[in-house]
């Protein structure tokens, strides 16, 4: 099935070509499972998966007063950033509301430029990139700070499980490869994949150890096919956006538009990590100093079903010891396919938000127990953060 | 002996036995298109629906579907098992994967149905 209108990333040809289901997702022609969902999530719990995250936005911002404008826009400190690291944080806009999330993303910091000048990343949500650009170029100065959106001109390949960082720093020179795996998390190299100069960096979406590789548009296909055969004798395969999503919502992971929204408060929500208030002032940093010390009206939790019947997104969330009082609402949920029961994440108050809380989820024309649960509902071997 | 295979458009097959009783399920190419079945919900016993009402439920790890009633009667019998074996719906959709039993109202509301032609006709036209 093809959508004239929706845009493509540079392998939509390969997924239809290899029997992906495409939809409509943030406008663009995306998979959303190849065969299972189910065989898609396991395979990159066990292995590995390849995921197409092309339609995410990747901004540079560069110039001699690049990283004092970042410093100046976003909710986390980046000035003491260095070449190569990561850093999770929001992007707020302070009009018309005193607080407005646009979305969150991740500021990196690439080698400098040979003039010394520093060169930033931004890779931000494909459902915001556009609104997110029109209030950057907003806030640009006249001179000094070069904003590029390079989301057509780049592809991004996430791979995601125990075999990844094995599997691409097998397709690189020695070098390279070596520090591929030396990495830490949220940081990253530039690299030759299979070939073809990439930008590697120890960064995911799944809850799982692994990369995301950036490559020219042309090149997407052949590093692309290059990884997957890597990691196919293993237990690898590509996945759709359908794995991703169950995979984040194992790993307690919150998605814009769904656990995080422009009026969210991030405290109440798990993301306070990413808000740096002491010393700085930035576009809306008044207003989330106020939630900061304030009491949020709901928090977000997660929830265990104890069956395979899913709730979803917008079902009320009901308290059985006062009535069946509505005291929240499911924001994401899900059949979890490595606990094989089903998972949802909700905003509740916080009267019923402790570890342990019964609660009853209002599924259609069904109540469904479900009990407050810690989050992220799956850890990964070996992790102890 | 049992009749041939009708289709409603919202992919439930319907089939005569004897006695007066049909057996109702839903489709293969159906099965296919949900996908990762994680959940189903049947009628009990005893019901009496209407055609194109909601007699359950069946969802995959991306979404919730209704099964609807082909025809109107009398629900009697159920396959109680399947919801513990849905990959038997995967396995076999026209026989073990069965729903429901139903007794007709109208045995000769059946004809208004699709036949097998028509179907394929009408799933081969999403398939593209």
């Amino acid at each position: 099935m093809t959508h004239p209108a929706l845009l493509e990333t540079p392998l939509a040809p390969w997924h239809v070509a290899h029997g992906g289901r495409m939809v409509d997702f943030a406008g663009w022609n995306m998979p959303v499972q190849y065969a299972s969902i189910v065989d898609e999530h396991l395979a990159t719990r066990s292995a590995a998966g390849l995921f197409d995250v092309s339609h995410m936005g990747r901004l540079s911002v560069t110039g001699p007063g690049a990283l004092d404008w970042l410093e100046s826009l976003l909710t986390r400190r980046v000035a003491g950033i260095r070449p190569g690291q990561f850093r999770y944080t929001l992007v707020t806009a302070d009009a018309p509301q005193p607080l407005a999330i646009l979305d969150d993303a991740l500021v990196s910091r690439d080698d400098d430029a040979p003039d010394g000048t520093p060169r930033m990343g931004l890779v931000v949500n494909a459902s915001n990139r556009a609104r997110v650009v029109e209030w950057l170029r907003s806030r640009l100065p006249g001179a000094g700070v070069a904003l590029v959106d390079r989301t057509a001109e780049t592809a991004m390949i996430a791979v995601q499980g125990p075999a990844a960082i094995d599997v691409v720093a097998g397709l690189c020179p020695p070098d390279d490869g070596a520090r591929i795996r030396a990495l830490g998390n949220y940081r990253g190299t530039g690299a030759v994949v299979a070939g073809v100069g990439a930008a590697v960096s120890r960064t995911g979406y799944t809850g799982e150890d692994g990369v995301e590789v950036t490559v020219p548009a042309a090149d997407a296909v052949a590093v692309w096919e290059a990884i997957l055969a890597a990691a196919a004798p293993r237990g690898g395969r590509a996945c759709g956006l359908g794995a991703r999503d169950t995979l984040r919502l194992e790993a307690g992971m919150p998605l814009y538009g769904h656990e995080l929204r422009a009026d969210s408060d991030p405290f109440a929500i798990g993301l306070g990590l990413a808000v740096h208030l002491e010393g700085r002032a930035f576009p809306g940093s008044p207003m989330l100093a106020a939630m900061a010390a304030g009491t949020p009206a709901r928090v977000r939790v997660g929830l265990d079903l104890a069956s395979r019947r899913s709730a979803r997104e917008g079902h009320a969330v009901l308290d059985p010891s006062a009535g069946g009082r509505e005291v929240g609402v499911v924001t994401s949920g899900s059949f979890a396919p490595t606990l094989g029961r089903a998972v949802a994440m909700a905003l509740v108050e916080p009267g019923v938000a402790a570890e342990g809380t019964p609660l009853e989820i209002a599924i259609r024309d069904a109540r469904q127990t479900a009990r407050v649960v810690p989050l992220p509902f799956y850890r990964r071997p070996g992790r102890t953060s | 002996m049992a009749g041939d295979l009708r289709f409603a458009k919202s992919h439930e097959w319907i089939r005569a036995e004897h006695g007066g009783v049909a057996t109702v399920g839903i489709s293969a190419y159906a099965v296919e298109a949900l996908t990762d079945l994680v959940f189903m919900q049947l009628p009990t016993v005893g019901r009496r629906v209407k055609a194109g009402e909601s007699i359950g439920e069946i969802e995959s790890v991306k979404a919730v579907s209704d099964i609807y009633a082909p025809v109107s009667g009398e629900i009697v019998e159920v396959n109680a098992s399947l919801p513990e074996r849905l990959e038997t719906l995967g396995r076999d959709p026209f026989g073990d994967g069965w729903l429901v039993r139903i007794r007709p109202d109208d045995p000769a509301e059946m004809a208004g149905l699709l036949d097998q032609a028509a179907y394929d006709a009408l799933v081969g036209g999403q398939r593209h």
